[in-house]
């Protein structure tokens, strides 16, 4: 399929703005843009078009079945998208004086007290732009934690789960921490043992997530928090996988002091091709002078925004944070109220009966129930027929569904990652485990079916190898190469791919 | 339950077929000590017809610049969206699919971030843009993480005629990255490229914005010059919506432009979600932040799209990863790259010209005295109203007209100071007014 930039004419156009008989304004020489920039020139039709054949040629919740686990790709309620379009939301400048936006920092103040109670903490601050921001202002919490306590110089160590996501270790790194990595034991749990030999003084925190990317509940969470706290340290929740415990057990119950959320996992933000999303961070009292400023609080029947917050780490992002995220997610919760525990009843049953029904085809790591989410391992199929998980994601695809995400966490080999969540039909999750199971005799029968796979979609499998060496990232016009006269491979890296 | 398929019957097969008995069976690796024993204390549910009307009724307590005339802008415009960026983002392909991992299934949202950092580049004049960062502030601390790893200092220097979130933000990001934050004071509404020059020594970057906060046209290039004496990477932030007028920064000696995607396919939404974009030349692609779509072909030679360079990035590097972003603002790059299709290099030039025209009527109109007269200025300007700037502002908003910034919420002796911006929304009539409730 043709680039826009390949479809563009010059002379064509669709914009059209309001002429005022006005001055020509005047831009010093020196300033004055030399060439114009190349974008498309097209008139409306064909722009429509345009966008129309690329969104034909991707994949949605929309579309079907998208297991991609730890991402939660449940379906996005379109009521939400109707009200986030109203324009006293959508026109609402984040400048505007407080009394010409007393709804905006209302629906933002219900919103911080309902994740508030959902984590059984105290504070609330929205402004974090996405799950990673979120961790990072979790751990300069932290930091301005340890230095207004003197501990500044002492605490430099975080330690992180050897399932985490990669999302963790680089947040310890982006906050100027140090990383050490806990071991999981046969169990699926964090190891005690380990964790209590590199517990001490010099240890700020932990990051965790639980249930883990393993999709499995930590059994001794209560101890984790304990062994931090006796040293001093903080506890952090990464909320990756809060889909699977709202209204069954609260994170500050559990001994977390910090959480984060992700408002595009649990609360049906929709995901965007890639974002947007929303990372709200939830903190015990003892953290909440350190909070991003400013805050949302609420003066008798006014709402306002509060600066003089003496301790606050700062501003990690514009204004008060992605609002038309906050609306989405404040629409999804209030549609289920206090039954949003059967949201995360619904979408640990539903994980539960598909592992039920694929454990005897595929390697289960750990033999428990899993929460919302659950890791088989196609290690039998490699060992057996020489197909790894990469070539079942890839024949899935021919089955019509996206794939699980694989090669996550990084503990188990050949993982297959599948995350249902709990707004897919019974009918849907048997028909994906029945092309699992055709997928594992066409393995044993047929492997490279899977191999060649996929072969129904508009492309077949693509080189990663050579688009990581030539790194083409933009048209080139006239100059542009033509990686047709190259050799293809089909080089696709057994990376991670999702979470 | 609306959005949940399951019946009595099916949760009655599902926990047979599991070997369980009960829903709550599935919980028992909770332990009992942090189950949660009480329903949550929220808000009765609501069914549709009934959550609409609320929202309608907390929506209707904010006023939004269809309620109110708005010259607001100091960072977010309230510039026209065209209609194909609605409908374009209403697909619920591109609405609910998430980031590309697997490249056969999005091949459509793979080549549209390839077009996006096409377009991105074509404005800036530089190699490489990645595909979104979360806004114009965290684009400025990602471009400082970068230029510390490229030139080994930790110094970097900020204009105060930078968007002050977009300093508070690198601020807050500092003390993690290892970074020192000096600031140059204006020198009547512009930096002056030999203050920035003696700042820049021994810094990793310097960050300016073009057209400044202010509105103000700082001399660009001789900043970039600035920098680059000093071997510190010159970094601009600019505003999508001047790009057709004035030059890009790829051209004039800069290592990084930034900016906020905002003006370009967002509507104002609150401050967000919006996008931030980052682009900077091919010597730095290595430590840029986030994902990136290359190009390649597939097994049977034909041209596809996939997230390249991975080994950036947190999911495969963790610790060692240039960033830890992960989810981005896609879909609002997306709007952008519409934005952009929609105006094309004619339109875009017009939008600058016509916006910055009207803003010169509109200084002219009021008659007030500016705060830099000596000045060059873009869509927006800053006059001196004769009273405090919040007590105008309150006498505009009772006639219905928002008339700008007080800029003494940011800056010294500005207590006087009104930033006011004009964009293609603003007719002369609409100008009149302005006059008329700010002349009362």
């Amino acid at each position: 399929m043709k680039l826009i930039f390949e479809k563009s004419q010059h002379g064509r156009r669709a914009g059209t703005l309001p002429s005022y008989d006005l001055p020509a304004a005047e831009v010093p020489d020196e300033l004055r843009r030399s060439e114009p920039p190349r974008l498309p020139e097209l008139a409306e039709p064909e722009i429509v078009r345009h966008f129309t054949a690329l969104a034909d040629r991707t994949f949605g919740v929309d579309t079907g079945f998208y297991p991609l686990g730890s991402c939660t790709m449940k379906h996005n309620p379109r009521v939400n998208e109707r009200v986030v379009a109203l324009p006293g939301f959508r026109d609402l400048h984040p400048l505007q004086e407080e009394d010409g936006a007393q709804g905006a920092l209302e629906l933002m103040w219900l919103l911080q007290e309902i994740l508030a109670e959902v984590c059984g903490l105290h504070a609330v601050s929205l402004q974090p732009a996405a799950g990673s921001q979120g961790e990072l202002t979790g751990l300069m919490l932290m930091r301005a934690y340890f230095a207004d306590r003197g501990e500044a110089e002492q605490r430099k160590v975080v330690i992180t789960a050897d399932t985490a996501h990669g999302t963790n270790p680089a947040s310890v790194t982006m906050a100027g921490f140090q990383l050490q990595k806990a071991e999981t034991d046969a169990r699926g749990n964090l190891d005690l043992d380990d964790l209590r030999a590199k517990v001490n003084e010099e240890t700020a925190g932990l990051m965790l997530t639980n249930p883990s990317t393993l999709g499995l509940f930590d059994e001794h969470i209560e101890e984790v928090a304990e062994i931090f706290h006796e040293a001093g340290a903080l506890v952090y929740y990464d909320g990756a996988n809060l889909n699977a415990v709202c209204g069954i057990s609260r994170p500050g119950d559990m001994g977390f002091d910090i959480v984060h959320i992700n408002l595009h996992k649990t609360f049906s933000q929709p995901h965007g091709g890639g974002g947007p999303g929303g990372g709200p961070i939830v903190v015990r009292d003892i953290l909440e002078p350190f909070i991003p400023a400013p805050a949302v609080v609420r003066d008798g029947d006014e709402f306002r925004l509060d600066y003089d917050r003496p301790k606050s780490i700062g501003k990690v992002r514009g204004y008060t944070g992605p609002f038309g995220v906050f609306v989405r997610s404040y629409a999804f919760i209030r549609a289920y109220g206090p039954d949003l525990r059967r949201m995360s009843e619904v979408a640990v049953l539903n994980a539960n009966y598909m592992l039920s029904r694929l454990k005897g085809t595929y390697d289960l790591p750990f033999e428990r129930l899993c929460m919302h989410e659950f890791v088989l391992s196609a290690r039998n199929l490699k060992r057996d027929h020489g197909v790894n998980a990469l070539d079942v994601a890839k024949r899935l695809m021919d089955y019509g569904f996206h794939p699980p995400t694989i090669y996550f966490p990084l503990i188990v080999p050949e993982a297959l990652m599948i995350e249902p969540t709990e707004t897919e039909a019974k009918e849907t999750l048997d028909a994906f485990c029945d092309a699992m199971e055709k997928i594992a005799e066409e393995a044993a029968g047929d492997p490279s079916i899977l191999k060649e796979a996929p072969h129904r979609r508009p492309v077949r499998r693509l080189d990663e190898v050579k688009a990581a060496k030539r790194a083409i990232v933009k048209y080139g016009f006239d100059q542009h190469p033509d990686l047709g006269g190259e050799p293809a491979e089909g080089e696709t890296v057994e990376v991670q791919k999702g979470a | 339950m609306r959005y949940l398929s399951l019946t009595d019957s099916d949760q009655e097969a599902m926990l047979a077929a599991i070997g369980v008995s009960s829903i709550e069976e599935l919980f028992k690796d909770i332990p009992e000590s942090v189950r949660f024993d009480r329903p949550l204390d929220l808000e009765p549910a609501l069914s549709e017809p009934e959550l609409v009307a609320h929202l309608e009724e907390l929506a209707g307590k904010n006023v939004h610049t269809g309620r109110e005339l708005s010259f607001l802008g100091a960072g977010i415009y309230d510039h026209y969206v065209p209609a194909i960026v609605d409908a374009i983002l209403a697909r619920g392909e591109f609405l609910t699919a998430y980031t590309p991992y697997q490249p056969e299934m999005s091949q459509g949202v793979l080549q549209a971030i390839f077009e996006y950092q096409t377009a991105i580049c074509e404005l800036t004049g530089m190699d490489v843009s990645n595909a979104s960062g979360y806004d114009g502030t965290t684009v400025a601390a990602d471009a400082c993480y970068v230029a510390k790893h490229a030139t080994g200092r930790t110094k970097v220097v900020l204009a105060e005629t930078l968007n002050p979130q977009v300093r508070q933000v690198v601020k807050t990001y500092a003390p993690g990255f290892g970074l020192e934050v000096v600031e140059v004071p204006h020198s009547d509404g512009v930096t002056d490229p030999d203050d920035l020059r003696k700042a820049a020594e021994d810094a990793a970057c310097v960050v300016f914005q073009q057209p400044n906060f202010f509105g103000c046209l700082e001399p660009a290039p001789e900043l970039a010059a600035a920098a680059n004496d000093a071997e510190a990477l010159a970094v601009a932030h600019v505003d999508p919506v001047s790009l057709g007028v004035l030059e890009a920064p790829g051209r004039y000696g800069c290592a990084i432009a930034i900016g906020e995607g905002q003006s370009a396919g967002n509507y104002q939404s609150y401050g967000g979600p919006h996008y931030g974009f980052i682009a900077m030349r091919s010597d730095f692609i290595r430590r840029m932040p986030g994902r990136i779509v290359g190009e390649t072909t597939d097994t049977a030679g034909e041209r596809g799209y996939v997230l390249t360079l991975q080994t950036r990035e947190q999911h495969i590097r963790r610790e060692k990863a240039t960033s830890n972003i992960t989810t981005n603002q896609t879909l609002l790059a997306l709007a952008g790259l519409a934005h952009l299709s929609w105006l094309g290099p004619q339109g875009l030039r017009e939008l600058g010209e016509t916006c910055m025209s009207l803003a010169a009527h509109t200084r002219d109109r009021l008659g007030l005295p500016l705060v830099f007269p000596e000045r060059t200025t873009f869509k927006e300007f800053a006059v001196r109203v004769g009273r405090p700037a919040e007590e105008a502002i309150r006498a505009a908003r009772a006639e219905g007209v928002h008339p700008g910034y007080a800029l003494k919420r940011d800056y010294s002796g500005m207590e006087d100071a009104l930033l006011v911006c004009v964009t293609e929304k603003r007719s002369p009539a609409d100008i009149d007014r302005l006059a008329e409730v700010l002349a009362a």
